[in-house]
């Protein structure tokens, strides 16, 4: 096994450095060596979403991204959603819509929904779907987190 | 001992019930700072990883494990030599329940395995890494046998025979038998055949339906610790953080007190996370090298290895009389229970007829081993399998009787004082009520139009399930009351149990400060399942906040110098019954300490008076007659809640309970080769529902107090998912006439019934 190597990245707008083995997901450095729990574990094989990371904006499964690849990207995480005024407004709606049962999916969604408002502020329900179709959720059969992210993008937009 | 219990109150002017607040451990869900089983980490952690049976029946000749032993940072190596024997005993965990030698020959195969997955050996290791090289250096070596993977080629004679020493149990009694078949047994309403003569209608088909799995997001997780004082203490995502405590004791042959389990938050259940896998090999692991050890299964792990529920064979037929009622109906059922004893047939049998007064009635189920992971329950478990039948029949006999399908469940409704084939006779229910909202619904009254699409309408029963649960409360000072409880929140339960204490209290449910505590923090507690949780766990916070209530009314008292007779509560106000004297019950808190000390309220419960559930579907579709696939258009979900404490919550039951169905009726499916190995372990082949194949559910919740709960609270977390398949081919009956009997009903299945019905010529 070759030795570890030395990435210099930033994550949730700080400069963070990082050993890891050329054989570590970006996934694994974040959860088990930066303590970023917050991005969940579901599948290991893009299917789920549930590890979904903001790299330079632009929505991926962390699981697919070796830690290596991290070097001189900008990373958001669900820890850097909510900011020192409060929650993200997707983050308000999830709650008040009651978007949420288990929990596990919901930073993967908040992530994407992110990527997507970020992008496109006034999403139709079928673009929502569609970008957060690769988001698996078992719980809420969807209804309610389409909701969240529809009014969420009301808020933002006023 | 259980305190004593109360029966519905009829209160009609709810402060706190019924209301929307947020979730108490929502903000720390949307930040991600929630805790699951996997985000453990603790100095000098070791992780393990597990080595799997590549066969789907094999005998195991010899396990080498020297050279994994010889890798650097491998800790331990163990097989199922590590684990105490066990004596032949069955213990119940809730929901369901196991033999203790098998659910050791499960968490690691004893001389043979059973299925594509099967543990075999466990490692730890100093990183993750590490322990799946050592996985891959393990040799085992196997006698392959033929694998048995349905129940048709199980229920054979001369079947190749799982556990050798398996005998039948036929209605009640060892049979003696070797076989495939481990219980048989019966429900008998009436004279079936008379009533089968009286019909003049009578429909029978066969029907078969795949196994599947819960497909939580989360895989199964534990960690341990082994202290050198021989308290174990595991972490772990669990339904029922008393049953895992009870397994791993019984696994580990030490007494319970010995283990405790600290139950982290848990990414969905639905009946699957409450059977152990990793639990003893982690602590076991732990014993050898005195670290503690992780163990996460891979997603392929999970599907392979971990509980899905039963796949079936059923054959149904029902008769109605010339007055276009119910006269007879029979069932023959045969569910798959996985590679050791243990299925769904039972709860199956409860639910099959059970929306409708049918005077005579026959069932015989069957629970039948096959080379599958050992099956688990999964939301209402059997139940959807047997509606699927009975619901699709009911269906044709309204096509054939020409009369609304509402109209008909509506006519054979079962109604208080009916009773269901397998004995109980029902106190108040809800069944009647939802078929009416569901005939008054916009949805129903709006005309589909459009070639091929159509509309389908299914009913369904889960009886839900009571069983032990405690909390304890304490009074703050602020007013606000410390709420510890022992049912693990899969959806929001933490609040739906918090709002019937503060409901008693007058308080608001932000100011109950909810809490899951572990195994010696709590009174023993059930598993979150049987949609018993807002019940029977919401029962026991509301007799802790009658028991803090009279406790602060003898503070009152003392206070005032008074009688506590003289002291009347209402809505949060003590007040003398000379109305001379009053108190909120934040001021009273606040003068606790001048008072006499602190207040705690506390009770275990284990209510009897658990209400059914009855759900009605509605579901418009469209289908694709080139490609087969079936399109949603248009969903409503009709149930009886009782009273719906937290409806927001109860409205996402109904929607997600929806969803699996219709991800059972449409995709869903165990895909198994010739040779028994699971061909679609994955998230990808294993095709759940994505936001993209549902529209919008509607909801209609149905409020028929449950007598047997002092707010009138029924569960609400299974019946959903019992309507979905047979309302989605009831509704691909009414697209394009082909009544599909197998599920799921996939694209190349309802490809298949087109062409059969259009003559075999390969166009719809």
């Amino acid at each position: 096994m070759p030795g570890k190597v030395h990435i210099t990245t930033t994550i949730n707008g700080e400069s963070v450095e990082f050993l890891c083995e050329p054989r570590q997901t970006i996934l694994e450095v974040l959860r088990d060596q930066l303590n970023l729990t917050g991005t969940k574990e579901g599948c290991s094989n893009g299917n789920c979403g549930a590890c979904s990371i903001l790299v330079n904006g632009q929505v991926i499964d962390s699981c697919l991204m070796m830690g290596v690849e991290a070097e001189g990207q900008e990373l958001t995480t669900i820890e850097g959603i909510a900011s020192a005024e409060g929650l993200h407004p997707l983050q308000q709606k999830f709650l008040e819509h009651a978007a949420l049962q288990c929990g596990i999916c919901t930073p993967g969604f908040i992530v994407a929904a992110k990527a997507l408002l970020d992008r496109e502020p006034d999403p139709s329900e079928e673009r929502i779907r569609l970008y957060l179709a690769g988001n698996l959720c078992r719980c809420t059969g969807y209804d309610k987190i389409v909701r969240a992210v529809q009014d969420a993008a009301s808020v933002m937009g006023k | 001992m259980a305190t004593k219990t109360e029966d519905y109150l009829g209160i009609t002017d709810y402060k706190v019930i019924g209301t929307r607040p947020i979730r108490h451990d929502g903000v720390d869900k949307v930040v991600g700072r929630a805790k699951y089983g996997a985000d453990i980490d603790m100095a000098g952690m070791l992780h393990g990883a597990v080595v799997r049976s590549p066969h789907a029946h094999a005998r195991i000749k010899s396990i080498d494990t020297s050279k994994a032993e010889a890798l650097a940072g491998v800790k331990a190596v163990i097989t199922v030599d590590g684990l105490p024997l066990q004596e032949d005993k069955i213990k119940e965990l809730g929901e369901g329940a196991a033999n203790l030698q098998h659910l050791r020959a499960n968490v690691l195969a004893d001389g043979k395995v059973l299925y594509h997955g099967h543990a075999v050996v466990a490692v730890a290791a100093t990183d993750i890494h590490t322990a799946q090289e050592a996985v891959d250096l393990i040799d085992v070596e196997y006698e392959v046998l033929q694998p048995v993977l349905t129940v048709h080629e199980a229920m054979k004679e001369d079947a190749p025979l799982l556990l050798e020493d398996q005998t039948t149990q036929s209605l009640g009694e060892d049979t003696g038998k070797k076989s495939n078949v481990c219980t048989h047994f019966r429900h008998e309403l009436g004279d079936v055949e008379k009533g089968f003569a009286e019909a003049v209608l009578i429909i029978e088909r066969e029907f078969d339906t795949a196994t599947v799995h819960q497909g939580y997001i989360e895989p199964q997780n534990a960690t341990a610790l082994w202290g050198a004082d021989d308290q174990i203490t595991v972490w772990c995502s669990t339904q029922g953080a008393f049953t895992v405590r009870e397994q791993t004791a019984q696994i580990l042959d030490v007494p319970v007190s010995q283990v405790k389990v600290v139950p982290m938050e848990i990414g969905g259940g639905f009946g699957g996370k409450i059977r152990i896998y990793l639990e003893p090999l982690a602590a076991i692991l732990s014993k050898k090298t005195g670290r503690p050890v992780k163990m996460v299964m891979s997603r392929t792990e999970v599907l392979q290895a971990t509980g899905p529920t039963a796949g079936s064979f059923i054959t149904c037929k029902m008769g109605v009389d010339k007055a276009g009622k119910l006269i007879a109906a029979k069932a023959y059922m045969a569910y798959e229970s996985g590679g050791f004893p243990g299925s769904w047939a039972a709860p199956g049998a409860m639910c099959i007829f059970a929306p409708y007064n049918i005077p005579n009635v026959l069932i015989d189920g069957y629970e039948v081993l096959v080379n599958k992971p050992q099956t688990m329950a999964y939301r209402a478990p059997g139940a959807t399998n047997a509606a699927f039948a009975s619901e699709t029949i009911i269906d044709e006999i309204c096509e054939q009787l020409d009369v609304d399908p509402l109209e008909f469940r509506l006519k054979n409704s079962a109604r208080e004082g009916t009773r269901r084939a397998d004995g109980p006779v029902y106190p108040r229910i809800g069944n009647e009520e939802c078929v009416k909202t569901a005939l008054a619904s916009e949805h129903y009254a709006t005309q589909l139009d459009g070639k091929n699409r159509g509309r389908g309408i299914a009913a369904g029963f889960w009886f839900n399930v009571g069983l032990k649960s405690s909390a304890a409360a304490s009074v703050n000072s602020d007013g606000t009351v410390s709420l510890v409880e022992g049912s693990t929140d899969i959806g929001g339960t933490r609040t739906s149990i918090a709002m019937q204490l503060a409901e008693v209290l007058g308080i608001r449910a932000e100011d109950v400060k909810p809490q899951v505590a572990d195994t010696d923090s709590i009174g023993e507690t059930d598993v979150t399942g049987g949609s018993r949780t807002t019940f029977a766990t919401g029962w026991a916070a509301y007799q802790c906040a009658l028991d803090i209530k009279e406790q602060m009314i003898e503070c009152a008292a003392k206070l005032w110098e008074i009688s506590a007779d003289d002291v009347v509560f209402d809505d949060g106000t003590f007040s003398s019954s000379d109305s001379s004297k009053t108190l909120s019950f934040k001021e009273l808190s606040g003068m606790l300490d001048e008072i006499g000390g602190p207040v705690m309220g506390r009770a275990t419960v284990n209510p009897s008076g658990v209400g059914g559930a009855f759900a009605v579907m509605i579901v418009d579709i469209e289908v694709d007659t080139e490609t087969g696939k079936v399109e949603i258009l248009r969903v409503s979900m009709i149930q009886d809640a009782g009273k719906a404490v937290y409806p927001s919550y109860v409205e996402g039951q109904m929607q997600g309970g929806a969803a699996q169905g219709i991800g059972w009726a449409l995709n869903e499916e165990y895909a198994y080769n010739g040779d028994g190995l699971l061909a679609n372990a994955s998230l990808l082949d294993y095709r759940m529902p994505t936001c993209l194949d549902l529209p919008m559910i509607e909801t209609h919740i149905v409020e028929v107090p449950n007598p047997g709960h002092p707010y009138g609270v029924r569960g609400v977390g299974e019946v959903p998912i019992v309507p979905p398949a047979a309302a989605v081919a009831n509704a691909i009956y009414d697209a394009v006439g082909v009544r599909m009997t197998n599920l799921p009903m996939s694209p190349g299945e309802v490809l298949k019934a087109l062409w059969a019905k259009n003559g075999g010529n390969g166009t719809a």
